[in-house]
């Protein structure tokens, strides 16, 4: 999901951000009621020939899959126990379709484009006291900081490690917990300096 | 011209600035003084991300208290971590984010977006994601978000810390260039040594005011360098 755009001309790169954004919202809700593992593996084929028609490859591919892999697996392992090893197909299944639609529009969308739909998309929450321009802005910080916060989980890691505090969890939490929020401070003021007014 | 008059703020009781009074009208102006002196809070006063507890803080006469809009727009900030002030995945998205809250039109964002990459060496980069931009770089991507708000004045709060002599270099030089009131909080000396005037806060008040050498020297031998 937190792949980022890579230019293009194909179909999908021309197409508006908030109807990517609503196919991918209606595409991923399907996945979830429909209940035939044929229609998913279809689903699945379908989206991975999207790449290649975009552009991309099936490495992009891949690399939409690859960060969950781990937690595909215990989620397999975990049907195949209490359930059956077909539910656990069929469940990673679901998710992977999921993840490669969702790489999908970030691969082919600008985060400004997407943020920009998704604003023009949410009024209706308005009277829900949802403010849409905060919303996307939100988006966007996420996409933006998530490779920070992983920059800043290595540096507490290896300060930790220095310590000798391999594997403590609190260890890594406690500074991890306080830099993000002094970090979140700046970026607020950063925003702020550069005249947003949601 | 930025004018403090009288300006004091506290923290938790505790005061960081303490009845600051000068005018701002050199090209070239740099802060220094040890940390905690105090010279981040004044930075932070000119553009009225933080406001006094008391006294005033003027931009060519409009008040940070009662006019922000207008004096984020002509005042400029550059952050110690441009990690922290980027804040869109794509060079070209970040740079149009400024200009987008003040309200440019989209043929403007483009034409300027694009002379800004070109200006500091970014166009190849438009459009990939700045977490892989050097340190230099991303300073300079920055520099650039906030160069096209086309502000009078630019505040730059330790901008070559983070850098490698390499990137340090190049932002001094992009610092150098700028047609811009540059002023400039840093414990570099050698990157104000030219510079119109240099502003030294110790114990949260002004110490010294005068022109670089004059002012280097008393920050020198406060220190205990000399």
């Amino acid at each position: 999901m937190f792949d980022l755009y890579r230019p293009g001309t194909s179909f999908l790169h021309r197409a508006p951000a908030g109807g990517k954004v609503l196919a991918l919202f209606v595409l991923g809700t399907l996945a979830f009621i429909v209940d035939d593992i044929r229609l998913i593996f279809a689903g699945l084929a379908l989206t991975l020939l999207l790449y290649p028609v975009c552009g991309l490859t099936l490495k992009n591919a891949w690399a939409q899959i690859r960060p969950t892999l781990w937690i595909l697996i215990a989620i397999f392992i975990a049907q195949a126990i209490f359930n059956t090893w077909q539910l656990g197909v069929f469940v990673i299944a679901r998710f992977g379709l999921l993840l490669l639609l969702a790489g999908l529009l970030t691969l082919t969308t600008r985060a400004s484009d997407m943020i920009d739909g998704i604003e023009r998309g949410l009024p209706f929450l308005r009277p829900l006291g949802v403010n849409p321009a905060k919303v996307s802005l939100a988006l966007s910080l996420a996409l933006r900081f998530i490779p920070v916060l992983a920059q800043i989980t290595r540096e507490v890691r290896e300060a930790q490690r220095v310590r000798g505090l391999e594997n403590s969890v609190i260890a890594l939490a406690i500074p991890l917990f306080v830099r993000t929020l002094r970090m979140s401070d700046d970026i607020a003021d950063a925003i702020e300096a550069r005249g947003y007014r949601p | 011209m930025i004018e403090l008059t009288d300006v004091s703020v506290s923290y938790n009781d505790k005061v960081v600035l303490s009845e600051v009074s000068l005018r701002l009208t050199e090209r070239r102006i740099g802060v220094i003084g040890s940390n905690g002196s105090g010279k981040s809070t004044f930075a932070r006063l000119l553009n009225g991300l933080l406001l006094p507890d008391r006294g005033t803080v003027t931009v060519d006469g409009l008040d940070t208290k009662t006019k922000a809009k207008e004096v984020r727009q002509k005042v400029g900030f550059v952050f110690q971590n441009p990690d922290y002030q980027i804040v869109f995945p794509l060079v070209e998205e970040d740079i149009a984010f400024g200009m987008k809250n003040l309200g440019f039109d989209k043929a403007t964002i483009a034409a300027k977006t694009e002379e800004a990459l070109k200006r500091y060496d970014l166009w190849d980069h438009r459009t990939h994601a700045a977490q892989f931009l050097s340190g230099g770089q991303k300073q300079l991507l920055a520099i650039s978000g906030v160069l096209v708000m086309e502000p009078s004045y630019i505040v730059f709060d330790e901008p070559t810390t983070l850098l490698d002599l390499r990137n340090k270099l190049t932002v001094t030089g992009a610092i150098r260039e700028l047609e811009q009131t540059a002023i400039v909080v840093t414990h570099d000396l050698d990157l104000i040594a030219d510079f119109d005037r240099v502003i030294v806060f110790a114990d949260n008040r002004v110490m010294a005011d005068d022109v670089p050498e004059v002012a280097i020297g008393k920050y020198r031998k406060a220190m205990g360098d000399v």
